[in-house]
């Protein structure tokens, strides 16, 4: 609805203070960055043309538009002399949602419109890509609105999360607060209330550790900040040590211990409502 | 028989070729946007898919000897009629073959085009079109094939074209005239099949299908 593919049957929705019916449609989405995902790559073009195709519709010169191709395509780690001419059908699935990405991005626009993007993707690749996407969206700043169905994809990759059910919000917050302080019984049950790893696995381990308050951290075994309580579970347990040292950028900032992590991953208490 | 009068008679035989191939385009060139008219209207409004479908195809069953004489009274002799029969045959193949591939691409591509901005004519124009493209070519490729073979009954009503030669070699018992007839079309025809071939061949999807 926000690039009116669908029209909504009431209410209005703007994107920075301007109504989208306001806008021609097409107009509209050369400036909203699509990615959908069966990638929707155009078969019949090349890697390089399927990147060009906003660029095109808004009339770039083309160096400037085979400028921006190469520079994409490095961006999504896809090196333009290995990749600019091939076509989609000689990619796996992984490099084809990278083309798909470097396409949204290819024209600069102010929003992002990502529609389970990596849903079709396996394992091993989308977590590669979501750390990408994390890496790329902390170049380019600016506005990205994810959908998925995966609660750990949206925990590790967002820095709101809009919970929706049945067409309607139920609970927008930080990832931090959607875990540990979920709205009610369905909230909850995503965040897997009853399920103490997967709760660790959303958890990050600067949730949950002690500051150091002035005292000198043992630096032997660390873990970065933004990395997930049941990765430094796995830590504490294959080391047998009693603690970690939690860093930011490399800089020790706190410590974590079994009872920490015990103490975070206490089930939250939905408020409100009861859990069913 | 003799293959003497195909030799003997190279450059008349060249002519009516060409004047064949020239009655054989034109037919092609007013059947293909009569044609993709009615597959767009197929495509886009469903419940005339079947009827427009089943109306090429009834129009195709009828014997074309007995269309081209119901043609005469209204329309004389010579080029005209021989046209009109030869569009309205061509349409059997044209209109199955471009509904066929409109409706044959993946939806979720076109969904792309519009996501990304492309106006609905953009969307056709650079996606749905080159997609569809081989199928829309082996229908003109076939539809130009069957003009090719008709329009010797132009021969019957003064049209000009190979017919003339074909019916000539009938009419005075002369069998190296109709053999030379009959070399001159089939060569005329694997022109054609391989010309068309050849530009399918080159469409970017079929490029990019091969790579």
């Amino acid at each position: 609805m926000i690039n009116r593919i669908y029209e909504p049957t009431s209410g209005t929705i703007t994107i920075d203070g301007v109504e989208v019916h306001a806008l021609n449609d097409s107009d509209l989405r050369r400036h909203i960055g699509y990615v959908i995902q069966q990638t929707g790559l155009f078969p019949h073009m090349r890697v390089a043309a399927n990147v060009a195709v906003v660029p095109k519709l808004l009339k770039w010169d083309s160096r400037h538009i085979d400028q921006r191709i190469n520079e994409l395509l490095w961006l999504v780690g896809l090196p333009p002399e290995q990749y600019a001419r091939r076509y989609p059908t000689q990619l796996s699935g992984g490099e084809q949602q990278r083309v798909g990405l470097a396409r949204a991005l290819a024209a600069k626009p102010a929003t992002m419109l990502m529609d389970e993007p990596f849903g079709a993707l396996d394992a091993i690749t989308r977590s590669r890509l979501q750390g990408e996407l994390k890496r790329i969206h902390q170049q380019i700043a600016q506005t990205v609105l994810f959908v998925t169905h995966d609660i750990e994809e949206a925990v590790r990759l967002a820095d709101r999360i809009v919970v929706m059910r049945e067409g309607r919000i139920v609970q927008v917050g930080s990832p931090l607060e959607i875990v540990s302080s979920p709205v009610d019984g369905f909230v909850s049950d995503l965040v897997g209330a009853g399920d103490v790893l997967r709760r660790l696995s959303l958890m990050p381990a600067g949730a949950a550790m002690q500051p150091l308050n002035g005292k000198v951290p043992d630096t032997t075994l660390t873990i970065d900040k933004h990395a997930f309580l049941r990765e430094a579970l796995g830590m504490l347990v294959e080391s047998g040590r009693s603690h970690l040292t939690v860093t930011e950028g490399n800089i020790p900032i706190g410590t974590l211990n079994m009872e920490s992590i015990q103490h975070a991953a206490a089930p939250p208490e939905p408020a409100g409502n009861s859990q069913t | 028989m003799s293959l003497d009068y195909f030799f003997n008679h190279l450059d008349t035989i060249r002519d009516l070729s060409l004047e064949h191939l020239r009655i054989s385009l034109t037919a092609l060139l007013i059947a293909l946007p009569i044609a993709l008219i009615v597959s767009v209207v197929g495509v886009w409004f469903k419940p005339a898919r079947q009827p427009l479908l089943w109306t090429v195809g009834a129009l195709y069953t009828v014997p074309s000897l007995a269309m081209l004489a119901f043609l005469i009274p209204s329309q004389g002799l010579g080029l005209r009629p021989t046209l009109i029969l030869l569009v309205i045959y061509a349409q059997v193949f044209l209109v199955r073959n471009t509904i066929t591939a409109l409706t044959g691409v993946d939806a979720s591509i076109l969904e792309a085009a519009r996501g990304v901005g492309m106006t609905p004519l953009q969307v056709l124009w650079k996606v749905w079109l080159p997609l569809a493209l081989p199928v829309i070519l082996a229908g003109i490729r076939i539809a130009l094939i069957t003009i090719i073979g008709l329009a010797i009954l132009g021969g019957w009503v003064n049209a000009g074209g190979l017919g003339e030669l074909l019916f000539a070699g009938v009419n005075t018992n002369n069998p190296p005239k109709v053999l030379a007839g009959l070399i001159a079309i089939v060569i005329v025809a694997v022109l054609a099949d391989i010309l068309l071939r050849i530009i399918e061949y080159l469409t970017p999807i079929s490029r990019a299908r091969r790579a």
